[in-house]
């Protein structure tokens, strides 16, 4: 038996089941719908319903790269809605109180400075994280409740509206297609070269792995950590952004509410484990991609908006179910693998080893 | 009591308590226990013995439930038995405490002794009782723990005590301790074996498993010997002596060390005096006392002594994997601060940790990212490794080392334990170390990987590298090395030379006590 | 040979006694929740005139006695080791079939009954789910979140006003104590509610073995521990405890809503981390997760005398207290090998 095939068929079906439930919601879209599928070209611009999905779903996706990563190092970030209040909320309220609100300065610089303040605060969860060794949900927790308030506070309470043009294009812009998809496209394109062209995704993984040999190894699992919460923030205060310029104002309670929860979410349809360890762009991508269309299908379709998170819920089931299942059948498989050693390796129980692993009971005791 | 130990196992007409007969179990593809009969008499420490993988950790799961043998009868007091579960087998008198202590560190040692069995009142525990009833048990064995308090506060030793005690609660008949002496010190030892004969002296059959032949034949009456899945002999301790024990134990690859001794005594000749590695007074508080050591070019140093006598907590410092409070480091004659494993390998440090599976490999990589791990890390996560030269390296040590699968793709979690553990050499080997740790790079490995890995220590010693061995078994440590550095109670208690016995070591350890400063001074 | 110098003796002794005669290391964080709540029940009547009243003390308990109810449930599934992010949503739920069905002329013994038959089943359903597929609670909670918001909306888009008799009599006629304080019957139930929970989670089996799987499942499963039915019980306690405390919101609010308690299972989170318990499990105080939810409901009333500053300030108050106890129990848990 080699291991490679099981791997690769491993991999590739963790990719199915995304694929397939996308492909079937948009199917049926196209049945209820059929003008559902079509693309209009109009004033250089595309536009269609999937062009829609794309763009509705942008921040989420980008902000799903950010996770997929933190939780890839066997972390979780549950701040980043609060950071995404907090990036429109100082964009916009620096471009209100600049002394021309419609100049492409302010809109930089201001954009500029959330990004600034969204990196700190990547250094603040990686500092509570990597530096002071918090449970990452617990860390991250103290900026979700504190962050809607700093975002409050920068706005005073009011939603604060622009009008910037140069500051619009980020979220509601054309280039062909809308600025906001070109830059999800960007990022995750990036993300993708600079994790699997360098050694840094390695490393992640490894980390996210088996922390303690990382260490030994010699890996920076501290610097990474650090960096994979940085990241997130960053993404975070982009898709912030992207969701202020859209509406052209920040809404310090509104901005971002529940986008964490979407974002995890598609890290896990895409068939990454919340346990760490390997990961899959691509799959959280899919994954931000089945949530967004999810919601517009259910638009679409004519039922309460509000409704969707049923539909939500039952993916998210569906989904985990379908992967439970199947990490068991990977235990067994593995469990037969190991047994199928010759004896003596079969059994490392004896010379006080630390555990036996022979049979599946033990391999699901010690395996967490 | 009324029953003399050794008189006990051959007490006529006392049945055994547990009788298995012709017990199989097989796995797909392995048979790890082929009819085995196995009995148990009442007031008796029973050692099972045998090599890994001889099917002792099998045989117990099997008697407690957490196998289902594929073959056999077990019975229990004459009556045919099958539990679904531990949890069934402790219903019906059988307890287990394993190596690892399975309690729960929150609670305290009265809950923890009486958790699912407390004394209730009207519906609710009874708080006042648990620890009264606690202390009972407690004061029976004759330790002096206070049941208040919070289990996670004492050392191991008081807890595996606490596993024991919770174990005797449930009235139980026969008490399995499975290696519950690794990680314990003499004394704790002592005061083990006490609370065992106070046992065995009520009554109560035990199943002891251990890989200390001194203790096992201090502590039983009787021994049953197992062999790849067979039985191959029951004996009262008496009949049988130490030689006999481990011939009937190992009964072959007695050539294959020999041929080794060979290989470590030429390297030896080749052992040059220029120092790799030198520290002096490095220690660190509550881990190891400020010691002095040296390892030279081409030359394998040994570290003897028991668990906990400071070996790996050694290797850590030296690693850089625990910081040191005192002394100094020298690497090739010049000072290096050991701040952390990365400032380590910079220096040309390599570790392979005793923990395979937790501090070792990173179980769902490939045995390609596995390998070049560390090298990887020293290079920085900018400048990646090239694919081409990853794979011929790759090839190299899978061919070099004899790792299977030589799948590079396979996971090495999905390893045997021998493989991962030549991952990890590997790992440390494209590194090109100046100086090897390895902490018990043997342990809980196959015959045949442990040969192959002793022999290659041996080789790279001889190319030059310096290699500091450690190992719970003193003849491998004895067989390698060219200096072996004893150590007690987490101290250095002396250097040996190449021609130093197990019994030099032995007799150290054993003796050297009060004088432990002087010597390590 | 009882009294022998064993290492036994040797290490125990020592530790024993500051351990287990002296104040034990984990009711520390308690105590200084209830510290933190006189200091800052004492900045308040230091600042402010009327703050000492006894019914400024009684409105911390009206005011938030769903959350202590709230906080009560998720106690006991941070000790297990688990978390249930659903329970603002079934608060919402519970107000809207409690609304729903009130207006459709059911007899309210009845709709009560409805609603905490439905918690529970919500709570069973996720904890068969969490036990049975091994998949974290984390997500598993977050789907029941969705779902329960989700069928707010199918049952009403719109508030939902409560109109019985019964049910505004229950929520507006005060219970006198000495001294003209007054409380609702929604106190008392919370109280009760504390009462009963700390006497299960701290004096039962069930309790103990609550503690046990949060310290380690592993030995609580090889103990022969009931792990299964504790680990999804507990996961019904937080969903019926969230049904009650959905049916006193709905006292408070007088009325249903699919928005009501948006991200109140962040203020039962905080307020339980607060109270002393690690949310790894194993540690933790009913009691404590009260005085936690004092410690908040505190710095609102606080924030509210002060006038001058805005709501917000709650929050990022409490995203500071948080990050304090946070910080302390890891300082805790350090020394704790």
């Amino acid at each position: 038996m080699t291991s490679a095939r099981p791997l690769d068929r491993f991999r590739s079906s963790g990719l199915l089941w995304p694929l397939v439930a996308i492909v079937a919601l948009l199917a049926a879209n196209a049945i209820v719908r059929p003008s559902f599928l079509a693309l209009r070209f109009q004033d250089g611009h595309l536009y269609g319903s999937l062009v829609d999905i794309l763009k509705n779903g942008a921040p989420t996706m980008l902000i799903a790269l950010g996770m997929c990563l933190v939780i890839a190092t066997r972390g979780i970030d549950l701040s980043v809605g609060a950071v995404v209040a907090i990036s429109g909320a100082v964009t916009c309220s620096y471009i209100a109180a600049a002394p021309d609100p419609t100049s492409a300065r302010a809109a930089l610089v201001g954009m500029g400075m959330a990004l600034a303040l969204c990196a700190v605060l990547g250094l603040w969860n990686g500092f509570l994280v990597a530096a002071l060794g918090i449970q990452p949900i617990i860390a991250t927790l103290v900026l979700m409740t504190a962050g809607r308030g700093i975002a409050m506070l920068i706005t005073d309470g009011q939603i604060i509206t622009v009008r910037n043009p140069v500051f619009r294009t980020v979220g509601a812009g054309f280039l062909v297609l809308p600025v906001s998809i070109l830059i999800a496209i960007a990022v995750f394109v990036l993300v993708a070269v600079v994790t699997r062209r360098t050694a840094l995704g390695l490393l992640i993984e490894s980390v996210g792995i088996n922390p303690e040999a990382s260490r030994l190894a010699g890996l920076r699992a501290r610097t990474i950590r650090w960096t994979v919460y940085v990241f997130a923030a960053i993404c975070a205060g982009v898709a912030g952004l992207m969701i202020s310029s859209n509406v052209s104002a920040a809404d310090a309670n509104n901005a971002g509410l529940w986008i964490e929860m979407d974002a995890i979410l598609a890290v896990v349809i895409g068939g990454t484990s919340l346990a760490g360890g390997r990961y899959s762009l691509t799959g959280t991508l899919l994954g931000a991609l089945i949530i967004q269309t999810l919601t517009t299908t259910v638009y679409s379709m004519g039922i309460a908006p509000e409704i969707t998170l049923v539909f939500k819920a039952v993916v998210v089931i569906a989904v985990c179910l379908l992967q439970a299942p199947k990490v068991r059948a990977a235990l067994g498989r593995r469990t037969r693998r190991r047994s199928a050693q010759p004896a003596p390796d079969a059994e490392p129980g004896a010379e006080r080893s630390e555990q036996t692993p022979t049979g599946p009971i033990v391999e699901k005791v010690t395996q967490p | 009591m009324s029953v003399d130990a050794k008189q006990a196992p051959r007490a006529a007409g006392r049945p055994p308590v547990v009788q298995m007969r012709g017990i199989s179990m097989e796995f797909p593809g392995v048979k790890a226990l082929q009819e085995v009969d196995f009995r148990l008499f009442p007031g008796e420490v029973h050692a099972l013995m045998g090599e890994n993988g001889a099917g002792k950790s099998t045989l117990i799961k099997v008697l407690t439930g957490v196998y289902t043998p594929t073959g056999g009868v077990t019975t229990l007091d004459g009556q045919e038995v099958s539990f679904s579960g531990p949890a069934a087998a402790q219903d019906s008198g059988i307890s287990t405490v394993y190596q690892e202590v399975n309690l729960c560190p929150n609670l305290t040692v009265a809950e923890n002794i009486l958790l699912g069995r407390e004394p209730r009142r009207f519906g609710a525990i009874d708080g006042r009782a648990t620890r009264a009833r606690a202390a009972e048990l407690l004061a029976d064995m004759g330790l002096d723990v206070d049941p208040g308090s919070v289990l996670a506060e004492h050392p191991i030793a008081v807890q595996q005590l606490v596993a024991i005690a919770r174990a005797v609660a449930v009235d139980a008949k026969v008490l399995i301790l499975d290696e519950p002496t690794s990680s314990l010190d003499q004394d704790e030892v002592a005061e083990l074996f006490r609370i065992m004969r106070v046992l065995r002296d009520k009554g109560v059959a035990i199943l002891f498993v251990s890989h200390f032949l001194e203790q096992v034949y201090e502590i039983s009456d009787r021994m049953t010997v197992l062999r790849n899945g067979r039985l191959v002999g029951e004996h009262l301790t008496q009949d049988l002596s130490r030689i006999n024990l481990l011939s009937l134990m190992i009964g072959r690859e007695l050539g294959a060390l020999e041929e080794l001794e060979r290989l470590a005594d030429q390297a030896g000749e080749e052992a040059s005096a220029a120092p790799v590695l030198r520290a002096t007074g490095l220690g660190r508080k509550g881990s190891v006392a400020p010691f002095d050591l040296q390892i030279n070019r081409g030359e394998v140093v040994g570290l003897a002594g028991l668990l906990g006598s400071g070996r790996t907590e050694i290797a850590r410092l030296l690693f850089g994997a625990d910081r040191a409070d005192s002394g100094e480091v020298t690497v090739d004659g010049k000072v290096v601060q050991l701040r952390s494993p990365r400032a380590a390998i910079a220096s040309g440090i390599a570790f392979c940790s005793e923990d395979r599976k937790g501090e070792g490999v990173v179980a769902d990589l490939s045995i390609r990212d596995n390998l070049v791990l560390a090298m990887q890390a020293a290079a920085g996560w900018a400048r990646p490794i090239p694919r081409k030269t990853k794979d011929q390296l790759v090839e190299k040590w899978i061919k070099a080392l004899d790792i299977r699968p030589a799948n590079p793709d396979a996971l090495v979690g999905r390893l045997s334990g021998g493989n991962q553990q030549k991952v990890l050499l590997a790992r440390w080997l494209v590194t090109e170390p100046k100086l090897l740790i390895l902490d018990e790079p043997t342990r809980g490995i196959d015959i045949g990987a442990k040969t192959q890995i002793q022999k290659l220590v041996a080789e790279l010693a001889q190319k030059g590298m310096a290699v500091l061995y450690i190992s719970a078994e003193l003849e491998e440590v004895v067989r390698l090395s060219h200096r072996t550095v004893v150590m007690k109670d987490r101290a250095k208690i002396a250097e040996l030379d190449q021609h130093a016995t197990v019994d030099d070591i032995m007799r150290l350890i054993a003796h050297v006590g009060e004088r432990t400063e002087a010597v390590a001074g | 040979m009882t009294t022998s110098a064993t290492p036994v003796k040797d290490n125990a002794s020592p530790r024993a006694l500051l351990g287990g005669r002296s104040i034990p290391g984990r009711v520390v964080p308690v105590i200084v929740t209830f510290v933190l709540f006189v200091l800052l029940f004492g900045v308040g009547a230091a600042r402010y005139d009327g703050f000492t009243s006894g019914q400024v003390l009684a409105n911390l308990f009206i005011d938030n006695a769903f959350l202590i109810v709230l906080a009560v449930g998720m106690t006991f599934v941070i000790v297990t080791g688990g978390i249930d992010l659903s329970v603002g949503a079934v608060v919402a739920l519970s107000t809207m079939v409690a609304a729903a069905g009130l207006r459709a002329g059911l007899p309210l013994p009845l709709v009560v009954l409805l609603v905490l038959a439905m918690g529970s089943t919500l709570g069973l359903l996720m904890g068969l789910v969490i036990h049975h597929f091994e998949i974290q609670p984390f997500i598993v909670t977050l789907a029941g979140m969705f779902l329960a918001r989700g069928l707010c909306f199918v049952v009403g888009v719109e508030s939902i006003s409560i109109k019985d008799d019964v049910f505004r009599s229950v929520a507006t006629s005060p219970i006198l104590l000495p001294g003209g304080v007054s409380i609702t019957w929604s106190v008392l139930i919370a109280l009760v509610i504390v009462a009963v929970a700390a006497w299960v989670l701290h004096r039962t089996r069930f309790g103990r073995t609550a503690y046990a799987i949060g310290g380690s499942e592993g030995s609580a499963t090889l103990m022969g521990l009931p792990v299964a039915r504790v680990k999804v019980g507990v996961y019904v306690i937080s969903g019926l405890c969230s049904a009650i405390a959905g049916l006193l919101f709905g006292l408070y609010m007088l009325s249903g809503y699919g928005l009501h308690a948006v991200g109140m299972e962040l203020d039962a989170i905080a307020s339980v981390v607060i109270g002393g318990t690690l949310l790894s499990g194993g540690v933790g105080y009913v009691l404590g997760s009260l005085l936690g939810v004092l410690v908040l409901g505190v710095i609102q009333t606080l924030i509210s005398f002060q006038g001058t500053l805005s709501s917000w300030w709650t929050k990022i108050a409490i995203g500071t207290l948080l990050l304090l106890f946070v910080v302390m129990q890891r300082a805790f848990m350090r020394r704790q090998p």
